[in-house]
């Protein structure tokens, strides 16, 4: 975005001299091409479905109940372009939520000293458990209207996509390079330069992928946050959810496979129009100092660049970043002296008022305990959630032993890893919950342990972490390493446990890491499964939270929340932290 | 040499007075790392600072860039009342372009914040490129190019906002030889044919040639605390000739100033580093570069004496790589420095001529006898029942006397020339010398 505020319009030098060429604004040069057709049509076809998508939003909440989602497949197109809009109002508000809180953090050493941690802890509430509250949030903010049911449905995706983007942005600002920032400083660039100019743009090829991946998530949330029940309340959103939703309900294998199709088809679509594009874009903001032989490649970027339609559209995006230039005052700021520390007494005030937010808390949440739960309830969830805790560990380590080997025999092979790339991507993004219905059935038709035989559900969805990180890890090692191990006749297990495992170790951890989290999200929906009057429930905390929600209990539902985020936490500070320093320390290949 | 400007009454540009910069927090005060650094740059003259790795050059420059701000004393520049603000750029050693600008708007960057309007930017910014010879190059993205030109876009974004002053951090160290040459060139006949707006360039350099070849006036910096230790006047006529003899000679004579600072306040046996006893700061130089260099100084030509600038040639090294190497051999008592030449010792003679396990034996000897802080360790060790002893406390004593950094770098080097000698041992997991594998 910011790299074109002021776009440069230079002919080549010849032997007349530098000239500029002449503003031309509509004139165009060149005759009507078939690409032009194709961004017309592109244009026009985009404009009609957010216009028809957004008329939906704006209606009474009567009209969910006098239309109610059907299972005729002439109806997905719609409903997927719902959901797909959703999807995207999500990203927006995620990304908006990203530039804020996070460069508030990274620019203010007192707001990181408490919006850190607070985004380390929001980041490990489990998505599901936000629902019941937002819900009813938003149906009080827009009473009677589907807008109200929209909007919940939105900030449960918003809260899948959100923590992370933050994280990385925050991250980024965090290390921008001394040299970089010591040009900006030295030419007095002012914040809102220096953010447009430097900040931004280094920040963005990170943003891009952890949106890829977020977005990739938030299909797993979306079928539940189209079908909300809370207590005695139902609320279903015309999308592809709560179409998924009734045909499980009905227990209708055609509406089943026609909402796989349409996912499908949508992930495919906004992969290719949107997503590639953005990386293929983004590329050029890579912070390197020498052009990478394989850039990222797009038709629809290469379609859009070379189409000076699409430019004008594109503006509108600069549109932030110049409304951010008039507020910025016309005088260089010269480097000067740094802020001289606040007194002890600026800085005791500050204390004391966070002292004071954080007692208020306290009280407000033993108020509320006090007042609806039982030291009962919180060794039942205490003990739910270690039940829960041996699922996740047992599957993440089932998990790796048959994705580590693949990952490395993937990663090995460049060709292959090259081809695999967009199918794992694929997988990662389809919602793993539309294959729960086979998994009640199996367990029925063949009398098997439920406590058991639901638990694999829990990493249907997240396995791929792993498989990818795995992937990444095995494809870095270098060259002359593996041909020294291959001179040297290292083979069998010592090749493993000398040369493999110890180079992928780093990224491993990560992608267990990554797993286990969102392992643990997905207990809410895999430890209760349905398949139309069949309901399966295992034991364990994912249950818990389920079970509370349904019966609208929220103090249950709270408590279960907090000690899953609690277990979360813990696991990561305990376990995988540790891991990954050690890991960082000893085996990262330099 | 003498220090008096030669030309009559020239015009203060920058003074920079009683400069003092700590590190760290202004809490945990340590060694400044600057102290007491005094200094006027005048109109149309290129100042060099010479001094090796971690003498406060950088930290200067950056005070006098108002990058960073000194604990103590003040950066006054003079009064011009064309300028409505002492303008000052910089050149970095990493060229600090950013990638996802194209050259042109890289070298408008600096305008941009100056608000000045677009259409005259982009003709200021082209004729920078062109004065700076890229043209052709506008639109190119700094990955397109090779090392040296991206200093010239680093050199077009300084001009073109029309410094009074051009500060150069280690412009060409990241450049090969022959490129660093050619920009050199270029840039010199820049000045002296008047057709930048400069008027006067400090250049922060480890290379005494570049030093020499460039300046018409040297300062050498000291370490810890990094202080000016000489100043030099370079009175050669432009263009300069590496081989003229008095080139050389005045380059000898700086090696020679380089290596005889601070031998007077410090007892002969403690070396040239600073710091005294178990608390001297040692330069992270490896057992393999101390027995090349005693290697290459016994063998022919140069029969166990050689002219440090003749050393830096043949082994291709700063003076800021080669200047550790040198002194550290001094101190093991393997060579000694006398003026600007290096000169082995018997030990450092019979060093050269012996096999590998006799040459860990002397080697352990010196590094008992002479290096304060492995004998100490060794002693701790053999006192101690459990023959193992943490790091980290040897670390702390070393942070009383020196910054963190200095402290980490000194007992890396301990350890690795501990290790060779196979006088302890360490582990690094558990941070911990022990006695556990020695002969």
């Amino acid at each position: 975005m910011s790299e074109d505020i002021q776009p440069i319009h230079l002919s080549q030098p010849g032997a007349a001299g530098r000239k500029l060429p002449a503003f031309s604004r509509m004139l165009r040069l060149t005759a009507p091409s078939r690409s032009d057709v194709i961004a017309v049509l592109l244009l026009a076809g985009v404009a009609v479905m957010v216009l028809r998508g957004a008329q939906g939003a704006a209606q009474p909440l009567s009209q969910l109940q006098s239309t109610p989602v059907t299972l005729d497949p002439g109806n997905l197109p719609g409903y997927a372009l719902r959901t797909t809009l959703r999807m995207f109002a999500a990203l927006g508000a995620s990304l908006l939520f990203t530039l804020t809180y996070a460069t508030l953090a990274a620019k203010s050493r007192r707001a990181e000293q408490i919006l850190i941690p607070m985004l380390d802890i929001l980041q490990s509430i489990p998505i599901f458990g936000f629902l019941t509250f937002t819900f009813t949030f938003f149906m009080n903010l827009f009473p009677g209207r589907t807008l109200g049911v929209e909007c919940a449905a939105v900030f449960a995706i918003f809260t899948s996509q959100a923590w992370n983007m933050a994280f990385s942005f925050y991250q980024s600002l965090r290390t921008i390079p001394e040299d970089l920032a010591e040009v900006s400083q030295g030419f007095g660039l002012s914040p809102v330069r220096r953010f447009l100019r430097l900040e931004l743009p280094f920040a963005t090829p990170a943003l891009v992928w952890n949106a890829m991946m977020s977005m990739s998530g938030g299909w797993f949330f979306i079928v539940a946050a189209e079908a909300i029940t809370i207590g005695n309340t139902t609320v279903t959103l015309p999308g592809v959810g709560s179409y998924l939703a009734l045909a499980i309900e009905r227990r209708d294998f055609h509406g089943v496979g026609w909402a796989v199709l349409t996912m499908g088809v949508v992930i495919l679509i906004y992969d290719q129009l949107v997503f590639r594009p953005v990386v293929a874009w983004a590329d050029r903001f890579r912070f390197e100092q020498t052009a990478s032989a394989d850039q990222p490649q797009s038709w629809a970027y290469d379609l859009f660049r070379r189409n000076r339609l699409f430019q004008y559209v594109f503006a509108v995006f600069e549109w932030p970043a110049t409304v951010l230039l008039w507020f910025d005052s016309g005088k260089r700021r010269l480097p000067k002296a740094p802020a001289a520390a606040p007194g002890p007494l600026a800085e005791t005030a500050w204390k004391f008022i966070v002292a004071i937010g954080v007692i208020a808390a306290a009280w407000a949440i033993f108020d509320y305990v006090h007042h609806s739960l039982a030291l009962g309830d919180f060794v039942k969830a205490a003990l739910y959630a270690c039940i829960t805790l041996i699922r996740v560990l047992v599957l993440i380590a089932l998990a790796s032993l048959f994705w580590v080997p693949v990952g490395v025999w993937i990663g090995m092979r460049p060709a292959w890893a090259e081809k695999f790339q967009p199918v794992a991507q694929f997988l990662a993004a389809f919602p793993a919950n539309v294959l729960f219905p086979f998994a009640v059935i199996a367990i029925l038709r063949f009398h098997l342990n439920h406590e058991i035989w639901l638990s694999p559900l829990m990493i249907l969805g997240t396995q791929w972490y792993i498989l990818f990180n795995v992937i990444a890890g095995a494809s870095s090692i270098p060259n002359d390493l593996r041909e020294a191990a291959g001179l040297f006749g290292v083979k069998g297990w010592l090749w493993w446990r000398q040369v493999v495992l110890p180079a992928i170790f780093p990224y491993y951890i990560t992608g267990a890491l990554t797993a286990s989290g969102g392992s643990w999200n997905a207990s809410i929906v895999t430890e209760t499964v349905v398949w139309g009057h069949d309901k399966l429930s295992a034991t364990g905390l994912g249950a818990y939270i389920a079970d509370a929600t349904t019966a609208g209990d929220y103090p249950r539902v709270a408590l279960g929340i907090a000690v899953m985020s609690i277990f979360v936490v813990s696991l990561n500070r305990v376990l995988w932290r540790p891991l990954y320093a050690y890991g960082e320390r000893r085996l990262r290949l330099a | 040499m003498p220090s008096t400007p030669a030309k009559p009454a020239p015009r203060a540009l920058v003074e920079v007075e009683h400069l003092r910069h700590y590190y760290g927090a202004t809490a945990k005060r340590g060694a400044p790392v600057i102290d007491d650094v005094n200094l006027t740059l005048y109109e149309n003259e290129i100042v060099g600072l010479l001094g090796r790795s971690g003498s406060g050059k950088s930290t200067l420059l950056r005070s006098i860039a108002g990058l960073i701000h000194p604990d103590e004393g003040t950066v006054t520049f003079a009064r011009d009342d064309a300028r409505t603000n002492p303008d000052i750029a910089m050149v970095f050693q990493t060229f600090a372009l950013f990638p996802w600008l194209t050259v042109l708007e890289n070298v408008e960057l600096g305008l941009e914040a100056r608000k000045v309007p677009a259409d005259t930017r982009r003709e200021r910014a082209i004729a920078a490129i062109d004065l700076i010879g890229l043209d052709g190059f506008e639109n190119a993205y700094p990955k397109e190019l090779s090392g040296g030109m991206r200093q010239r876009v680093g050199l077009a974004r300084a001009i073109v906002v029309d410094p009074a002053l051009l500060l150069l951090d280690e412009p060409f160290s990241a450049l090969d030889v022959l490129t660093a040459e050619t920009l050199r060139t270029d840039l010199l006949d820049l000045w002296f044919e008047g057709r930048m707006p400069i008027k006067a360039m400090l250049i922060v350099t480890h290379n005494i040639e570049e030093a020499v070849l460039m300046c018409d006036r040297i300062l050498v910096f000291s370490a810890n605390p990094g202080r000016v230790s000489a100043e030099i006047r370079v009175d050669l006529p432009q263009p300069r000739d590496r081989l003229d003899p008095a080139f050389r000679a005045l380059v000898d004579a700086i090696y020679a100033r380089m290596t005889e600072r601070a031998s007077a306040a410090q007892p002969r046996n403690d070396g040239l580093f600073p710091g005294m006893g178990i608390t001297m700061a040692l330069p992270r130089v490896s057992t393999n570069s101390l027995a090349g260099l005693i290697e290459e100084v016994d063998g022919t030509p140069f029969n166990g004496k050689a002219s440090l600038s003749d050393l830096a040639e043949v082994s291709d090294l700063e003076v800021d790589e080669l200047l550790p190497i040198a002194e550290s051999l001094q101190l093991l008592r393997f060579a000694e420095l006398r003026g600007a030449d290096f000169v082995l010792t018997a030990a450092g003679r019979h060093y050269a001529g012996a096999a590998v396990d006799a040459r860990k034996a002397q080697f352990a000897a010196a590094l008992t006898a002479h290096v304060p802080l492995a004998g100490h360790i060794r002693r701790i060790l053999d006192e101690r029942t459990s023959k193992t002893a943490p790091a980290r406390r040897f670390r702390d004593e070393l942070e009383d006397h020196m910054s963190e950094e200095y402290a980490d770098e000194t007992l890396r080097t301990v350890t690795l020339w501990g290790r060779y000698a196979e006088i302890f041992a360490y582990d690094e997991d558990a941070d911990q010398f022990s006695l556990e594998n020695p002969i």
